[in-house]
């Protein structure tokens, strides 16, 4: 069947299988930060955006996205980037395979609530899944990029280290 | 400035007080992070060519057969298939896929494609085609008669079963320890002091056995492997691996060809865990392309990696724990039974950290421990390495007795740690009589014990509406690499304007090791990290490496770094002395220029640089190699703070505070997430994570819809912090993190539910459902769906 999707902002006519899913047509034209993570709808990593919208690109049949727009990472890059140093801060990145799906989600959550609380973004998230970071430095990093652009609120940059010949506190100057 | 003093041989030392360390110890970003956070193409699928063949594998349905007859004649006829293989095509020598330094521990016992299928999902055919319809299609056709076996699938029937797993006579293992022929792999004691007289003077013994089962990593990206022909004629394997000099060794011994005529390589790679540090899936690609001599790649599912991958080694650990009165525990004896599945991968070695890496925490006022294990094969999917490695099972049984011990004597956990843990000097009998040269850990309990609140929160607090809140802990060792068998090396380079590149065979699996070694490197040059760049891991562009495991690669390949730097800094010094016209010894170096001590003249980095290119024979491109003869334990503490549901017998955690030793974090931050990270994993394996068989042997849990691994709602608040030690023998003082911080949750769990309820688990994972039971009735017990009920 032939579709026509506006892929990050480039309008793509492609003849395909109709059984094919929104996340094989993203790969197939090179938007590589979708990726796949298991079969059943679970982990998140497919996450794009379908008319603004977050969904799981994994369970998105290419019908149902033709005539639509679609964004993937690719296509958000400097939304992303206004967050993602904060969590290469943090060391949030870890292995980096499931980023892309929560980035992605975290730009659908500014936009469409630009001060969430901590509780809201776990909900938020709660699809995403990561197995390297144990999710708590990927909420300090976002609390951290909210934090800094509010007057005197609280960061948390850096891991507490302690020592016994060193005083209670080592740290850099 | 570097005080370099010249020790034995020519290797120069490193010494700069810690509060001078300039990198060591900072937390700068991973320098991969921009590439990841952005999701630029990195991993394997992403960097391959799109239209290389696509390998699938066809799966026994039946735990234990023989292979009659595959009819293929179908399914090659199915447009876009390039080739099918079976058992008749591949070769007949037996290989090891365990990725372990030569020769192996871990038995050669499989084969590309054997005639007899050990559990379900062992493959029986490789099909290759154009596209993944095509080969799914394919695969459909393949009709396979099967002569079914008998199947043994409980791994305490396995020792002596009239079933054999391994019949075979061209089953081969160096240094066997075992009897292939009674399913047993592997059989060891180790016995310091007479155990069974001190138990018998002690006031209380503590005996139970406790399981842990077959657990899976969870690595976001599945197991995968690209191979192809290169220029030269050889073959090309880009995979998401741990290990690129075994996947080498690997590949070769399957496929009967030279090692010289292989070549692997990983690029970013989406988690390990331990789960590539077996060659899971290398050989079947490797083997598609060296027969076609056509690109190709194999992409395991999710339901693969759950039910035909590595996974934890599911073990039965018996503790029998004697003390006195008082709380002095003085002989612990632990027996470990370990099911290593269908295949052998890491079967010999994990069972031993179940003992060698719990009992030394109690080295204390213990006079006397046994540690005893067998591993047995069964028809179930094959174990293999996963963070913790035996010590997670053995420290589960340990420190559940221990906290069961508390209870009894109504001593307060903390108390009775304080009186018996491993001390900062002490020599332990049961970690091959080394000497904890750098341990921190009773500051770790205070210091944890002061974060958590203990005293307000170990008393069980009824919260009146229905729900418990209650408290658990638990301590936890690890190593260092593997003493006396790991080797770390790097390359150091310096180019042209001064900058430098890192060459490692290390893997970067997320960890961050490209970066911290970068920093290590830093240190020494006393350079910013910015300027050195990392590449890794390719045999044939890296520096051997056994590669990143066993926690080696910040202490192993990290000394090696710092020695390379060492080496560079020394070369830079003389290249610049040249320059300057005058001796090596009367410069120094600083960063950015050679200067003399005593002078004003000093030469740029940069200039230093560009004469190292014209008319010059002193190496500017270095490469060092460590392998260390011992393995400093770090040690933790975890505690934890659930609310008990005891209608429903949920739990959520309201609180984990950990803090941990591992001698001087390089990265506060890298450490940091490294710990929440395998707490949450350790809180999956303890709460959720789950792995039944039914009666044929097939796993039920084959997917994320049934394997439930933590979301970011399951986690509660985690809090790490580190009490620093140095550990003379590492660079800069450091020891490891990477496997110890999933060895707390499972018996800090187990305590606070007992605490909460009453009742003990002793079988994870804890489910509402099992601590719902146990309450009503505390005869209740889960019934193992292996076990045919008579």
């Amino acid at each position: 069947m032939e579709v026509t999707i506006t892929l990050n902002g480039k309008k793509i006519t492609d003849s395909v299988d109709a059984d094919m899913v929104l996340l094989d047509f993203c790969r197939k034209h090179k938007c590589f930060s979708v990726k796949r993570g298991c079969e059943t709808g679970n982990c998140g990593l497919c996450s794009v955006l379908l008319d603004g919208k977050p969904v799981l690109s994994c369970s998105v049949p290419i019908g149902r996205a033709s005539g639509r727009k679609v964004d993937t990472l690719e296509g958000l890059q400097e939304e992303a980037k206004k967050f993602s140093d904060f969590f290469a801060a943090q060391g949030a990145d870890q292995c980096g395979f499931c980023n892309p799906g929560y980035i992605v989600n975290i730009v659908a959550l500014l936009r469409e609530n630009p001060d969430p609380t901590d509780e809201e973004i776990l909900e938020y998230l709660s699809g995403n899944l990561c197995r390297c970071t144990g999710y708590q430095s990927q909420l300090r990093s976002l609390r951290n990029y909210l934090n800094s652009k509010k007057e005197a609120a609280p960061l948390d940059l850096e891991a507490e280290v302690y020592g016994a010949d060193i005083g209670r506190e080592w740290k850099h100057e | 400035m570097v005080r370099i003093s010249e020790g034995s041989g020519s290797m120069s030392e490193f010494k700069r007080d810690r509060k001078d360390y300039h990198m060591v110890g900072k937390c700068v970003p991973k320098k991969d992070s921009n590439q990841l956070l952005l999701g630029k193409p990195v991993f394997m699928d992403d960097i391959v060519p799109q239209d290389c063949l696509v390998v699938k594998l066809l799966r026994s349905p039946h735990a234990h057969a023989l292979v009659e007859e595959v009819k293929t004649v179908a399914a090659a006829k199915v447009p876009g298939i390039e080739a099918i293989y079976t058992w008749k095509d591949v070769p007949k020598e037996r290989f090891c896929i365990a990725g372990q330094t030569y020769p192996e521990p871990s038995p050669y016992d499989r084969l590309i494609l054997d005639q007899r299928v050990r559990c379900v999902g062992d493959p029986v055919a490789i099909v290759a085609g154009e596209n993944e319809k095509a080969v799914d299609k394919a695969l459909r056709l393949i009709k396979v008669k099967y002569q079914v076996l008998e199947p043994v699938l409980d791994f305490r029937k396995a020792l002596d079963s009239e079933v054999l797993v391994h019949p075979e006579e061209n089953w081969k293992s160096y240094g066997n320890t075992g009897d292939v022929k009674r399913n047993l792999l592997h059989h060891e004691e180790d016995t310091h002091g007479d155990v069974e007289q001190i138990l018998s003077e002690c006031d209380e013994v503590i005996e139970h056995s406790w399981r842990i089962k077959a657990a899976q990593q969870g690595y976001m990206e599945t197991i995968r492997a690209y191979c192809e022909i290169d220029r030269y004629g050889r073959l090309h394997c880009i995979s998401s691996t741990q290990i690129v000099f075994h996947v080498r060794r690997i590949i070769a011994n399957a496929l009967g060809i030279p090692k010289s005529m292989v070549r692997a390589e990983k690029p970013r790679i989406g988690g390990g865990f331990g789960a590539k540090q077996t060659a899971v899936c290398e050989v079947y690609p490797a083997f598609v392309t060296w027969m076609t001599k056509k690109p190709c790649k194999l992409i395991y599912s999710r339901k693969e990696c759950q039910t035909i991958a590595s996974p934890r080694h599911e073990m039965e650990v018996t503790v029998r724990l004697g003390a006195m009165k008082d709380g002095h525990i003085r002989a612990i004896d632990l027996y470990t039974l370990s099911n290593t599945g269908a295949y052998g991968e890491h079967g010999t070695t994990t069972v031993g950290l179940s003992g060698h890496k719990a009992l030394p925490l109690y080295t204390g006022g213990c006079e006397a421990t046994r540690f005893s294990c067998d591993v047995v094969y069964t028809n179930v999917q094959a174990a293999g390495a996963y963070r913790g490695y035996g010590a997670t099972q053995g420290i589960f049984a340990l420190e559940s007795a221990v906290n069961e011990l508390a209870e009894k004597l109504h001593m307060d956990p903390v108390e009775i740690r304080m009186k018996n843990i491993v001390r900062e000097g002490m020599f332990m009998p049961a970690y091959f009589g080394e000497t904890a040269n750098a341990c921190a850990l009773d500051r770790c309990i205070e210091h944890c014990a002061d974060n958590f609140h203990w005293k307000e929160k170990y008393p069980v607090r009824d919260m009146g509406n229905g729900k418990v809140r209650a408290a658990g802990m638990a301590l936890a060792m690890q190593g260092s690499c593997i003493s006396n068998v790991d080797v770390g090396s790097c390359t150091l380079k310096l180019g042209d304007g001064g900058t430098y590149n890192m060459m490692i065979g290390a893997a970067d699996m997320g960890t961050g090791c490209d970066t911290i070694l970068a920093q290590m490197a830093a240190e020494v040059l006393d350079c910013d990290v910015d300027q050195i760049s990392v590449f890794g891991a390719d045999t044939d562009a890296s520096p051997y490496d056994s590669g990143s495991y066993a926690s080696s690669t910040t202490y192993v390949t990290g000394m090696a770094t710092q020695n390379a730097a060492l080496q560079l800094r020394e070369n830079i010094k003389k290249i610049g002395a040249g320059m300057l016209e005058c001796e090596p010894e009367e410069v120094d170096f600083d960063g950015e220029k050679v200067y003399l001590t005593d002078g004003e003249k000093s030469v740029s980095l940069v200039d230093i640089a560009t004469k190292s290119q014209v008319n010059n024979t002193i190496p500017v491109d270095v490469t060092a190699t460590y392998s260390s003869p011992v393995s400093p334990p770090p040690y933790m503490v975890g505690m934890v703070e659930i609310e008990l549901d005891k209608e429903t017998g949920s739990i959520e955690i309201l609180d984990y505070q950990a803090v941990i030793d591992c001698g001087i974090p390089v990265n506060p931050n890298l450490a940091r997430v490294q710990a929440e990270g395998g707490i949450g994993q350790g809180i999956g394996m303890a709460l959720y994570e789950n792995v039944t068989y039914n009666a044929q042997g097939k796993i039920a849990e084959n997917s994320f819809m049934q394997y439930k691994i933590p979301t970011r709602l399951d986690m509660g608040r985690i809090n790490v912090e580190f009490e620093t030690s140095y550990e003379p023998s590492g660079p800069f003082g450091v020891k490891s993190i990477g496997e110890i911080v999933i060895n707390t949750p499972a018996p800090a769990l187990a305590h606070a539910i007992y605490r909460a309820t009453g009742v003990w688990h002793r079988t994870v994972p804890f489910t509402p459902e099992k601590i719902l039971m146990s309450m009503l009735d505390p005869q209740w017990k889960e019934i193992d769906r292996r076990v045919k009920e008579s």
